[in-house]
């Protein structure tokens, strides 16, 4: 003769965000930034075929960090929305705002109903404008909150650590490298002290309003990621204008880290 | 009942289940009324309805292919539209040229350059170039009742392969059937004469830029004898579309640079209006 406990309500949805943002904590971060020409989206992720970022529609993407099946189960139901909308309607006619929309329901109404467990998840759902000002970027968090962000924004395990080192480097209008740079140098910093993550363990892609196909969407990887942050992850300068010098024997995977640019100041004249 | 209009409420559960890349079965499980092939129509003969596409042509050359297409629609003997555009890139490698019914094949269009999208973005990766051939084919086939009613659809598809480094042509049938073609090939009301004009032209170390030269001398000669064919039209300046798809992908190429092309082919015409000769032997 067992009898329920009572769980009050509050109790019921403080555990199931407990739940959530441990699932959340275990992953590595995901760093959106807004540069001159466009967003660009930058995590550390040594897979080359699962993505955390990727392309939505012509001018939005999609970027998240949790439970790899719950996202990448969302993805695809953004990717159908969108082009679902665009064939009905027309290609305008598919907004960033509509789909952080349908994520935000879509989030919502699995985190509060009692039956599921909650999705594991944070999404960022960004829109590139013809024009800067026009950029949007929503941030999802797996209750179903919307935030709309402005310049960068961080989420995923170590999201407060990274966004402090962020503040540090970011200002408006950077360039795409130095945008670039300095989300990796944020990203590495952030977890586990300062570690320089290497170019071929970051997954990078833009929004990039300058190109001149319809999609705006882009991977950065191979030779031109590695000329951007320094091959071994040893970064280049910081102020960019310098050139980048990778460092000799860059491609010994053997000898990484072992040496730096002779040009580079030590990582710690970086940040006074 | 179809959910894609309700944005503001949440994801509907089948967006949510696994499946297929396809954006064609999607829709027909989700929306069969925006499906071009799932249309039933009374019975009777359609084909007097709506406007047509003519001609259009493909030539390949060493790294890659070119499609240019007229700019005319008819519906009977009244000229629809004399600006239509019939060459659209069905991705960043591949364009697809319609003659046949133009609003099914418009429609047509543009579901196969969504399919072709939604596939690349669900599984990250394009596909190769048969495979799109097969899907278009496969398009094609589901409209087979529409076309026994007149309704027809008969496409080009050309583009890029990247695993082979070669432009490549097909041609399709209204039952879907799917034909690789070597070298050239035209499709449309004018077609006869347009592929009789490039037998006579096309030679396999030909240039791009020749190769648009030979394809626009095909429109031409088309347009000579096939009244639903439009020629250059000078006095409003309106000539072929052309796109070039190489290694470096889709380039609709300029109005200037066809309409300089075009000012040669019709100089050259202006003293012997039946075009190049070529040798005897």
């Amino acid at each position: 003769m067992s009898m329920p406990f009572y769980v009050s309500p509050e109790q019921m949805m403080k555990d199931r965000a407990d739940f959530a943002r441990k699932g959340i904590a275990r992953g590595r971060s995901v760093v959106v930034v807004q540069y001159a020409d466009g967003i660009v989206f930058v995590s550390e992720n040594p897979s080359q075929a699962l993505h955390k970022v990727s392309e939505l529609y012509d001018r939005i993407a999609f970027a998240a960090v949790g439970r790899y099946n719950e996202f990448e189960n969302l993805r695809i139901a953004g990717v159908r929305l969108a082009d679902m909308r665009g064939y009905a309607y027309d290609r305008r006619d598919v907004t960033g705002r509509g789909l952080a929309n349908a994520y935000a329901q879509t989030l919502g109404t699995i985190f509060s109903s009692g039956g599921d467990k909650p999705y594991e998840v944070e999404i960022f759902v960004a829109e590139v404008g013809t024009e800067p000002s026009e950029d949007q970027i929503y941030r999802l968090t797996f209750d179903g909150q919307v935030a709309d962000e402005h310049g960068f924004a961080v989420m995923g395990g170590s999201a407060e650590q990274v966004a402090g080192h962020l503040r540090e480097g970011y200002r408006d209008g950077l360039g795409l490298d130095d945008a670039v740079r300095c989300a990796v140098e944020a990203l590495g910093k952030g977890e586990e002290g300062g570690r320089k993550i290497p170019a071929h363990d970051l997954e990078v892609a833009v929004l990039d309003r300058t190109r001149s196909q319809q999609r705006k969407f882009k991977r950065l990887s191979g030779e031109q990621l590695a000329t951007i942050v320094g091959r071994n992850g040893d970064q280049p300068p910081h102020p960019a204008g310098e050139s980048t010098s990778p460092s000799s024997g860059a491609a010994d995977d053997a000898g990484r880290r072992a040496e730096k640019p002779p040009v580079a100041p030590p990582p710690d004249a970086q940040d006074s | 009942m179809t959910d894609f209009r309700q944005l503001d409420a949440r994801l509907p559960a089948a967006y949510l289940t696994p499946g297929s890349s396809s954006f064609a079965e999607f829709l027909g499980t989700q929306a069969p009324e925006l499906l071009p092939g799932r249309r039933s129509l009374p019975e009777g003969s359609a084909a007097g309805l709506a406007p047509h596409g003519t001609t259009i042509v493909a030539t390949t050359f060493p790294g890659g292919v070119v499609m240019a297409g007229d700019r005319r629609a008819t519906m009977g003997n009244v000229i629809a539209q004399r600006d239509i555009e019939k060459v659209f890139a069905a991705d960043e490698f591949s364009a697809v040229g319609i003659a046949g019914t133009a609003g099914l094949a418009v429609e047509m269009v543009r579901l196969f350059q969504t399919e072709l999208e939604h596939y690349e973005k669900i599984e990250g990766t394009t596909l190769s170039m048969d495979g799109k051939a097969n899907r278009l084919a496969a398009l094609i086939r589901s409209n087979l009742g529409m076309a026994m009613q007149g309704l027809a659809i008969v496409p080009l598809f050309a583009g890029y392969d990247l695993s082979s480094g070669l432009g490549r042509i097909f041609s399709y049938d209204v039952t879907g059937g799917r034909y690789e073609e070597t070298a050239f090939h035209a499709v449309g009301s004018g077609s006869l004469f347009a592929r009789g004009s490039l037998k006579k032209l096309y030679r396999d170390d030909l240039d791009a830029e020749e190769c648009v030269t030979a394809a626009i001398q095909a429109l031409y000669d088309a347009a000579d004898d096939d009244s639903a064919t439009g020629g250059p039209d000078l006095t409003r300046r309106i000539f072929p579309v052309v796109a070039v798809i190489s290694g470096e992908g889709y380039r609709r190429m300029p109005d200037e640079e066809v309409a300089a092309i075009a000012d040669r082919v019709i100089n050259a015409r202006m003293r012997r209006p039946d075009g190049p000769a070529a040798s005897l032997t």
